[in-house]
């Protein structure tokens, strides 16, 4: 049984009035490709975020690596490095070269050599299909290359754990696929990940785990083949019939 | 013609000017006035002297300008990141400065600094002197140190840094603000710490969209220049008020004063749009 490498139990996550995640428990084993999918407003992108605390949580347990996610900021910090993340805006730093945006933190955070890091930055984009792009300004990238940058950024940082936040969501549909590809080998290379999406298809093939949310909570999960075909949930049925078309 | 034809007026829709409308017109009356005064300085016996009289002062003008603007920026950068920090404390020591000291009119804040500041601070220099002579045996420059030794020059420089700090730390916030969270949190969840963020991602790209607004500024500090001859101070103001006096010839010492301040707040001007040019490649 691989052991869990993300633990979730009872995540509570209120803005002020609003409940956004409420009673949310799940685990995360080493090298699985967990997606998470549901509407709008679902709390899917707010549990993703408290994984390496983008938001604080106002309840329940997380625990990564081993590490405890406390208000403790050496926790975070240590959280933080061993958990990479793939934003739905890309957030490069525009003010930067591709490889200056992933040499940078390499340099200041992980403390490597200006050399290693910038072996490591190549090594990454030829990773992720566009070393040419080395020394492009994400302002003269299309959104598929800023995004796949913005992975390779990630990476560079050799994390045990990527989330993804909806990384296709604000591309062109002609540039998905070049992403999902990156994604899909990256799920094959064993890296543990955690996806918000709604590429269906993307989940159904590359996906170890299924969870649907609604409202705060999780409403079904399982086997994707499973959960495709034979959804148990009324709700489920209700989203996937919406959804897939 | 139909009703709608004749509800437009009689030029019908607004257009945009065209031919000889199109020309900066009050730019080419300025300039001939320009080159008319500059011909009179050339030729006129009583120009030429009023202009030797002033532009004697430019070295002080131009001194000022930069040492209290030098000062502001850097003011206003550590207030600016004061007001956006979580720390109540900071935060709210930064907000009563800015708040303060933008309400005070600069000439009002320049006597309290001249005549009520500095001389506390001089006589705070004179006690850490005593202090420092009895225990250390050192500080007898500071001891003997006087209000009178404080040059006039420095308290107007100080008294513009402070004044205009508060509000180049509104620029700052501004910029800083501007950078959209994303940034703040790539690099967060990159692993880096808020002062690396800050140094590396978000003041970089804050500080290339304020320069505009900075160059501005740095314009209305040179304008404000002029208040150091409140206290006596010789630049190009002074000199003028000093030689209309004593030769009675206002409109020609007044006439190239202004005529000065405007040969460098224009350039200064195209300077800072020229900027604003360049500032608008970089950015997507």
């Amino acid at each position: 049984m691989t052991e869990n490498i993300i633990t979730i139990t009872n995540l509570e996550k209120r803005f002020g009035a609003v409940t956004a995640v409420n009673g949310v428990s799940l685990n995360v084993a080493k090298g699985s490709v967990v997606v998470i999918i549901g509407p709008s407003g679902s709390g899917k992108s707010t549990v993703l975020r408290c994984i390496n605390h983008l938001e604080t949580p106002t309840g329940g347990e997380i625990v990564v690596d081993g590490i405890k996610l406390t208000h403790n900021s050496k926790d975070i910090n240590a959280i933080r490095a061993e958990v990479g993340m793939v934003f739905q805006q890309f957030n490069l730093f525009p003010h930067l070269t591709a490889l200056e945006n992933i040499t940078l933190a390499q340099r200041i955070v992980r403390k490597r050599q200006p050399e290693e890091a910038r072996k490591i930055a190549l090594q990454q984009l030829e990773r992720v299909g566009i070393p040419e792009k080395a020394n492009s300004y994400p302002g003269q990238l299309s959104g598929g290359q800023q995004q796949r940058v913005a992975i390779a950024r990630a990476l560079a940082m050799q994390p045990k754990i990527m989330l993804f936040d909806e990384p296709t969501s604000a591309l062109d549909p002609e540039m998905i696929k070049e992403v999902l590809d990156v994604m899909q080998d990256l799920a094959r290379s064993g890296m543990t990940m955690v996806c918000v999406t709604h590429e269906m298809g993307f989940a159904r093939n590359v996906a170890s785990e299924i969870i649907f949310m609604d409202k705060g909570q999780i409403v079904e999960r399982g086997d994707p083949q499973i959960f495709f075909t034979q959804p148990r949930e009324e709700r489920t049925r209700l989203f996937l019939s919406q959804i897939l078309h | 013609m139909s009703s709608t034809d004749a509800s437009l007026g009689k030029r019908g829709p607004f257009l945009a000017p065209q031919g000889m409308e199109r020309w900066p017109w009050w730019l080419l009356v300025a300039l001939l006035l320009g080159l008319m005064i500059v011909y009179q300085i050339l030729t006129n016996q009583q120009m030429g002297a009023a202009f030797g009289a002033v532009a004697v002062g430019l070295g002080v003008t131009i001194r000022v300008t930069l040492l209290a603007y030098g000062l502001a920026i850097v003011i206003g950068l550590f207030v600016g990141l004061a007001r956006v920090s979580t720390n109540p404390v900071i935060n709210n020591l930064a907000s009563f400065y800015v708040e303060i000291v933008r309400g005070v009119p600069i000439l009002v804040l320049l006597m309290y600094i001249a005549f009520v500041a500095v001389p506390l601070g001089v006589q705070g220099v004179n006690s850490l002197g005593e202090w420092s002579l009895a225990n250390l045996g050192l500080g007898e420059a500071l001891v003997n140190f006087k209000v009178r030794d404080f040059p006039n020059e420095w308290r107007v420089v100080i008294a513009l840094a402070f004044a205009y700090g508060a509000f180049e730390s509104e620029v700052f916030r501004a910029g800083i603000q501007s950078i959209e969270k994303g940034q703040m949190e790539a690099a967060r969840a990159l692993g880096m710490n808020y002062f690396q963020a800050m140094r590396h991602i978000i003041l970089p790209q804050a500080v290339r969209r304020i320069l505009p607004a900075l160059g501005n500024d740095f314009i209305a500090m040179l304008k404000d220049s002029s208040l150091v001859s409140a206290l006596g101070v010789e630049d190009i103001t002074q000199k003028a008020k000093l030689y209309a006096a004593s030769t009675f010839l206002f409109f020609q010492t007044y006439s190239i004063l202004a005529f000065i301040y405007l040969i460098m707040t224009v350039l200064l001007s195209r300077g800072v749009r020229w900027l604003e040019g360049r500032m608008s490649i970089y950015r997507r």
